[in-house]
């Protein structure tokens, strides 16, 4: 509060059909400030900045920028007052290139001299870009690295970013912050979404939280304890999760993977070679690696969407799964969640019900002589809305109308009441809030404890070493040995993730 | 011989261009996300204004202009519809199309075997006098470069202007291009209608140029290949050319076939055009990751701003 206010919102209300986004909202931000708005899924804060950002109109309300009253009509005009905004679900274009997404948010520009400020912009930042790849064959990471330098390049006053280290390393999280405290040194804001409390703590100078479409308190995030944050933000007392007890080697083999060679499909994808794994039942396997290392491929040829292999075997609960498709694998005691949550683990324009029908009818038994048990299905799919507080209107949703969040809350219950033998788990909380997560976190545990096996891959360390028996660590196509999780500390993965990135053909030294 | 080569050269080209109108304006409306079955309605609306202004004024260029303008009008119709009403596109196409073909036959009734003076071949002095290549390079009429002209001026327009970039960008993903800030319904509405004055001057071509005559339903499926050439063609203009020319190309053979009395049955011969192509253009559009680049992920799929 040390400069004039930027920023500053009286009264700000919004609401939707069938709920109350935002509810007489108040946010003062000043200028060289990080400020973080934190709050469970459904809150409002995505809401909120769309507002700030001019993609919503707010039904009442004032926005005050540099002390003016101000309306926002349009992003365009947001841009132009100086307000930047990364969206944590991405505003790219697939089929474009880099270099295309980037020119489209600002103004006309000769493309070398784009590409020169962009390269120069990106390494300045320490975000590395490839110009002329296609979206669309992107990783996660790689994408949102496009969004953040795009609002680089705008210059702007006020920086706002929604949730931007979900699927970051700690080291590019480390260079993020180096990037935003160097930003806010400029005398520039930051507005700072995000569910990991930790990095509130260690970032932002101060924290606005929001429940239910309310503003509940103002704090100072490095007076607070990680706990007493997420207690302000979901308004009740959580229980930690505890770690995980070791299990015996005895129990029996649910995943065994040798030799698997894949070539991707992708046009920019991540050949695997010789990935070796096992999981046993009761275990989580922990994979980690930095988007864009063979995870998709991985998840692909183990849930059976990519066909059959260039070499190696794949048994699933001890029966060869070579050539078999999803639908056989899920026969097996598998169950799959990929990592997008729209398109691929849920289809957009159908309901919730419709959705659980789609990956729940082999294990659930919803048709019979070819006809689907709608009741069945409905029940089975309103279990998984209270089982994993899911928060919508109703189990006739549209997978489309829930925040991302609760989507991701939706497609997890889905697979784990199933109660699978065999779990396989990309990103199992990307995007969703402490409470949720913790939540995810306790139905994975309560899974294995029951005797199934669970493979994860996730770029979240913090997710990775709480949950997980053995770790191992997937680069250039390539996987590590998996090492107990006493023998190995965050910082040894961070490294070897990056030592793995430079020096390719001898990455098997590095664990064996 | 030479010059009846020439002679079917030239009429394949006469061929291809409604299709390269109509075509290259549905090429435009697709890679902004909509998709407007109502070119074959379009054309005839076309077709059928330009002729009866022709006929009326007796000033055949005022009756092609005419054309444009009733193809942009019909399309605007569709555009309401689908953009603002938010209509089903798919729906609102089809019937465009049945009520291009009914107006048209009510509208051209009092028109039916009248004529009309013709759009002449230009002749340049000394080009167009050169042996072989002068009929081949400068001896067809105006349209046909026109046509071309207009072609190549999208393909410029697609890969390197910056609207052209906007145009992709809001067809790739409409919520995206919302969320930066660019106007998506009021770029579509630009490109419905574009689509719309093209294949309003493709079916004005061949009510003025190609045939010369008003006959009810003159576009005899063509705007049905200009939407399967689009499509095939992997939203290309250059594979859109090279279909149109095919197509044409392989019009006129069967013609001359048909006349020379193989023994072939004149139906299948009619339908060799049509299969020839889309075969062609499938056998050469399999890339899934060019076809990915290409396609407009949005189309066909209403859009509404959320405010």
């Amino acid at each position: 509060m040390t400069e004039q206010g930027l920023l500053s919102l009286t009264g700000v209300c919004k609401s939707f059909p069938g709920c109350i986004a935002n509810d007489n909202i108040d946010l003062d931000v000043a200028a060289g400030e990080i400020h973080a708005l934190l709050g469970e899924n459904g809150a409002g804060k995505s809401t909120l900045v769309k507002i700030i950002y001019g993609v919503l109109r707010p039904d009442q309300g004032n926005i005050r920028w540099q002390g003016k009253v101000t309306r926002i009509e349009n992003p365009a005009q947001a841009r132009s007052l100086g307000i930047g905004m990364v969206f944590q679900h991405f505003s790219l274009f697939e089929a474009m290139t880099t270099l295309e997404n980037i020119a489209l948010a600002l103004p006309p520009e000769d493309p070398e001299a784009l590409r020169a400020r962009l390269e120069e912009t990106a390494s300045a930042y320490g975000l590395a870009l490839q110009p002329d790849r296609h979206v669309y064959d992107l990783s996660m990471g790689e994408r949102q690295r496009i969004e953040i330098v795009r609002c680089l390049l705008q210059n702007p006053q006020l920086l706002i970013l929604d949730e931007p280290t979900s699927v970051l390393t700690p080291q590019e999280t480390e260079i993020l912050f180096e990037t935003l405290r160097t930003l806010s040194q400029e005398s520039r804001a930051i507005l700072y979404i995000s569910h990991k409390l930790e990095e509130v703590r260690a970032l932002c100078d101060r924290a606005t939280i929001l429940r239910g479409g309310r503003r509940v308190d103002d704090c100072l995030p490095a007076q607070e304890t990680t706990r007493s944050l997420a207690e302000k933000m979901i308004g009740k007392k959580i229980q930690q999760v505890s770690r995980q007890s070791p299990i015996d080697s005895g129990s029996s083999m649910l995943l065994a993977v040798s030799d698997l060679n894949v070539r991707s499909d992708l046009a920019h994808g991540v050949d695997l070679t010789d990935i070796r794994l096992e999981v046993r039942a009761g275990e989580v396997l922990g994979i980690a690696g930095i988007a864009g290392n063979g995870q998709i491929e991985l998840m692909g040829a183990l849930s059976g969407e990519t066909g059959s292999p260039l070499a190696g075997s794949i048994r699933i609960l001890g029966t060869d799964a070579i050539g078999l498709n999803p639908t056989a694998r899920r026969s097996l005691g598998a169950v799959f969640v990929p990592e997008e949550r729209i398109g691929h683990a849920a289809v957009a324009d159908m309901t919730l019900v419709d959705n659980s029908y789609l990956t729940g009818d082999t294990r659930m038994k919803f048709s019979r002589r070819g006809l689907i048990d709608w009741p069945a299905v409905t029940r089975y799919t309103q279990n998984v809305v209270q089982d994993f507080d899911v928060r919508t209107t109703g189990v006739d949703a549209l997978a489309s109308s829930l925040s991302g969040g609760n989507l991701q809350k939706f497609i997890v219950g889905r697979e784990i009441l199933q109660e699978p033998s065999l779990l396989v788990v990309s990103q199992p909380t990307w995007g969703v809030d402490a409470g949720a997560a913790a939540a995810i976190h306790e139905e994975i545990q309560r899974l294995v404890s029951a005797g199934a096996a669970v493979l994860m891959i996730s770029q979240d360390l913090d997710e990775i070493f709480l949950l997980s028996h053995r770790i191992a660590v997937i680069s250039q196509g390539t996987l590590s040995a998996a090492m107990p999780i006493d023998e190995i500390t965050p910082e040894d993965i961070g490294l070897l993730m990056g030592i793995r990135h430079e020096v390719q053909p001898e990455a098997d030294h590095v664990t064996a | 011989m030479p010059d009846l080569i020439i002679a079917s050269v030239m009429t394949m080209m006469t061929a291809a261009t409604p299709l390269v109108f109509a075509a290259t304006g549905e090429l435009i409306c697709e890679r902004s996300g909509v998709l407007n079955l109502g070119v074959e309605g379009m054309m005839l609306i076309g077709a059928v204004f330009g002729f009866a202004t022709a006929a009326v004024t007796g000033n055949a260029p005022l009756g092609l202009l005419m054309a444009g303008v009733a193809g942009l009008l019909a399309s605007l119709i569709f555009a309401t519809l689908t953009l603002s009403l938010l209509s089903n596109q798919v729906a609102t196409g089809l019937a465009l199309t049945i009520f291009g073909t009914g107006l048209s036959a009510l509208v051209g009734f009092d028109y039916v075997g009248e004529t009309i003076d013709q759009i002449a071949a230009i002749h340049l002095p000394v080009l167009s006098d050169l042996p072989v290549v002068g009929r081949l390079l400068f001896g067809h009429d105006p349209l046909v470069y026109l046509s071309l002209g207009l072609l190549a001026a999208v393909a410029w327009f697609l890969s390197r202007s910056r609207w052209g970039m906007i145009l992709r960008a809001v067809g790739d993903s409409d919520v995206s291009a919302h969320a930066i800030g660019y106007p998506v319904v009021l770029i579509r509405y630009a490109a419905v209608a574009f689509g719309g004055m093209m294949a309003g001057l493709g079916g004005g071509y061949l009510s003025l140029v190609y045939t010369p005559l008003w006959a009810e339903n003159m576009a005899a499926g063509r705007g049905w290949i200009a939407l399967a050439l689009v499509v095939f063609a992997s939203w290309r203009p250059e594979r859109v050319l090279f279909g149109a020319i095919l197509f044409g190309s392989i019009t006129i053979l069967q013609l001359n076939a048909q006349a020379a009395g193989l023994g072939i049955p004149a139906a299948f011969m009619s339908m060799l055009p049509y299969i020839a192509t889309i075969v062609v253009l499938v056998l050469i559009s399999r890339d899934a990751i060019k076809i990915r680049l290409n396609a407009p992920a949005c189309l066909g799929r209403p859009f509404r701003a959320e405010r």
